[in-house]
């Protein structure tokens, strides 16, 4: 067993070994801050449940496995492989198979004019100039020593920019593969979206994994809205059952910009999901949706920072949880309302479906309010399946496991009623309808198809 | 033969006995009213014939169509055709009315072995009885009982008995709550499923809905017991005298 100070080491020499060798590491900047990044999590270590922000999710089981850093370690993954997680009708699909790029794998479809999707190794490479005034300047690597450790790995990710007044209507998809390997590795793959002024676009990011064998996705994504851009963002996580993911997104909003983040936590053992938007524009709006279903021992954290900096934004969060089994959910939902945020508008709302007496959900409103004139609004159920609308539908004939199987469906059903029509939305609703048949115990009423079979992986 | 055919049922709900041996017989096509005061075990009846879980029967037997109507699952006694019409109607955000209906219609046909209805059938007939409870096209898509009021929500439970076609029909209260509007149109939805085949059971405190339902017979349950049976004209006396007189005799019937 690692101690604290054993688990810092082994990163410390997996660090030097890194910034030697990493990609541009002959870059100023880029060599700065990753070391940056590393000094700030050398000082802090994994956070503890002392640490209020991790009070209801253990780190240990993540500062104990000896993670190794994964590079170009993984055997080759084959198209088909990967043919299972393709979603039709999207702009373009970029594969990264533990954390690095994948052009082999990847679909770069035809592109508008204005939109540039492409790896942040790549990118870094090319055209630094367009990278470093945003790269690293977000993420807030004093507060999450994850968000410092991505910070000093980092080397690859996706980069996407969607110029001035340019609309993009099909979704960027971006695959984030954990392969199998004999040996526990660690990824901290990173990524930068710059929608511009007046631009439109929708960004799914999904995390999945080939074979089994413990694995630490630490991923980070700064997005950056312009004035007056409207941004979709979607996260979804379904990993296997040995699989730790902690993600966080960092998003900067102008003028008037209009932000939604989805997240669907469906999968992977232990699971920490950071949302943290900044209003700092006037007139924004943020919408943070997320639904997290868990079975078996899985673990599963939504936090949320949302911050108003400047007046007249709104934001509305809204999460709902289903936990079987010995799962355990959390939602800590913080607000801060800074002293010029007059006139802001927050609201959040969780509500948690308990489907066993071993499942457990922490729920955690947190409200800083430093303006006078502020509405801020939190609320928090915690239920179970309801008996009475269960015997109604067993009443007209609809079985048990159906009528449950319903009810799972409409309480999720909220969260898939945010978001916008269109190719994420159907792909997610499938993915619902796996995940709940799994955590209800209930089977479905038609054979799966061959595609949607392959997706379900054991948890 | 009878369609239902009730001894000696004996019901508790938390140690407490509810039902203290009833008997009751419904042939198809017959019209029966329950009547009675209140906690005289009326609602109690209709959900342990829905099959509802939380009520422990201590006693008795229950035939439906020939089978222990007991012995089933809730679903099972939908499947084999009982429906009941609830007396508060849940709401069931998210689940839209007509995706509802269909799953229940389905559910039963698949019991029965015949083929599932698509919803190019299905939407039609649908229509063609919503026309008759006067309901508007809005309630196709909005979630179950929800933000409906308690007529419609009344209307809403004729509907569905009325897409069901059940062989038992058991209407908990259905005049609660309901203008005399609502009223004329939930008995005019009930009246046009009377059938020689179908039998229906009226759960009622007031004579009231009688008036648009005319049954066969009248039972007057008192104290989870029927105490008397009678025509139409038994409801109308009712009317008249309250179930005190009634009451009155039971007690003096049990110390006795």
């Amino acid at each position: 067993m690692a101690t604290a100070t054993q688990a810092i080491e082994n990163y410390a020499e997996s660090f030097r070994g890194f910034e030697q060798s990493a990609a541009s590491h002959d870059l100023l900047w880029l060599r700065q801050l990753r070391q940056s990044g590393f000094a700030r999590f050398g000082e802090t270590g994994f956070p503890t449940t002392r640490d209020e922000d991790w009070r209801f999710t253990s780190l240990a089981a993540i500062a104990q496995i000896p993670f190794r850093l994964a590079r170009n370690g993984h055997g080759p993954l084959s198209r088909n492989q990967i043919d299972c997680f393709r979603i039709p009708g999207v702009a373009c699909q970029l594969v990264f198979v533990d954390g690095r790029f994948s052009p082999e794998l990847s679909s770069s479809g035809q592109l508008p004019e204005g939109v540039e999707v492409a790896s942040l190794a790549a990118q870094i490479a090319r055209d630094p100039g367009a990278i470093e005034p945003h790269l690293g300047r977000h993420l807030d690597l004093q507060r999450d020593p994850f968000c410092a450790l991505n910070t000093a790995f980092l080397e690859d990710g996706a980069y996407v920019r969607i110029r001035k007044g340019v609309v993009l209507g099909e979704p960027i998809h971006l695959l984030f593969v954990s392969a199998a390997h004999d040996a526990p590795t660690v990824c901290h793959p990173r990524n930068l979206i710059v929608a511009e002024e007046n631009s439109q676009a929708t960004i799914l990011e999904e995390y999945v994994s080939t074979g089994s064998g413990a694995t630490l996705c630490n991923t980070a994504t700064e997005l950056v809205a312009g004035d007056h851009a409207v941004v979709s963002h979607y996260m979804i996580e379904r990993e296997h059952n040995q699989a730790c993911n902690i993600s966080t997104l960092r998003i900067q909003q102008g003028r008037s910009a209009d932000v939604s983040s989805h997240s669907v936590l469906a999968g992977g053992a232990l699971v920490r999901n950071n949302v943290h938007p900044v209003l700092a524009g006037e007139g924004g709006e943020c919408l943070i949706n997320g639904l997290f279903i868990g079975g078996g021992r899985q673990h599963l954290d939504n936090y949320m920072l949302v911050e108003h900096a400047r007046p007249h934004c709104a934001s509305r969060q809204f999460y709902n949880g289903i936990l079987g089994g010995h799962a355990h959910g959390v939602f800590h939902g913080r607000i801060i309302v800074h002293k010029d945020a007059q006139k802001t508008d927050a609201r959040q709302t969780n509500r948690n479906l308990l489907l066993s007496d071993t499942a457990q959900i922490d729920t955690k409103p947190q409200l800083e309010i430093y303006a006078d004139d502020v509405k801020c609004t939190h609320g928090a159920t915690i239920g179970q399946i309801d008996e009475e609308a269960l015997f109604y539908l067993r009443s007209r004939g609809v079985d048990l496991a159906s009528a449950r199987r319903l009810l799972l469906l409409a309480f999720a059903g909220e969260c898939l009623d945010r978001m916008k029509p269109g190719p994420v939305r159907v792909h997610i609703e499938k993915l619902i309808h796996d995940s709940l048949a799994q955590i209800a115990h209930v089977s479905h009423d038609v054979p799966l198809a061959p595609q949607e079979a392959a997706l379900g992986e054991p948890r | 033969m009878s369609l239902l055919d009730i001894k000696d049922l004996r019901v508790t709900v938390d140690d407490h006995e509810i039902l203290k041996g009833l008997n009751l017989q419904l042939k198809p096509g017959e019209v029966h009213s329950i009547m009675g005061p209140n906690g005289s075990g009326k609602s109690t009846l209709a959900q342990v014939l829905a099959r509802r879980e939380t009520f422990t029967v201590t006693g008795g037997q229950v035939q439906f169509n020939g089978k222990d109507l007991l012995a089933m699952k809730p679903e099972e006694a939908a499947c084999e055709g009982v429906f009941l019409a609830f007396q508060y109607p849940v709401e069931i955000p998210g689940i839209g009315n007509a995706y509802f209906l269909r799953s229940a219609l389905n559910a039963i046909r698949k019991y029965r072995g015949q083929d599932e209805m698509d919803a190019m059938d299905f939407l039609p007939m649908l229509r063609e009885k919503m026309k008759l409870l006067e309901m508007d096209e809005k309630y196709l898509n909005r979630s179950v009982n929800e933000g409906f009021s308690g007529g419609e929500k009344k209307r809403n439970e004729i509907l569905q008995m009325a897409m069901l076609e059940p062989k038992l029909a058991i209407l908990d209260e259905t005049d609660s709550g309901l203008d005399i509007d609502a009223l004329r149109i939930v008995a005019a939805g009930v009246n046009a499923m009377r059938s020689p085949d179908r039998a229906i059971l009226v759960v009622t405190h007031y004579q009231r809905l009688l008036h648009y339902i005319v049954p066969d017979r009248v039972h007057v349950l008192v104290d989870g017991r029927i105490e008397r049976s009678g025509g139409p004209e038994l409801a109308l006396q009712l009317e008249e005298t309250g179930y005190a007189a009634i009451e009155a005799a039971a007690r003096g019937a049990s110390r006795g």
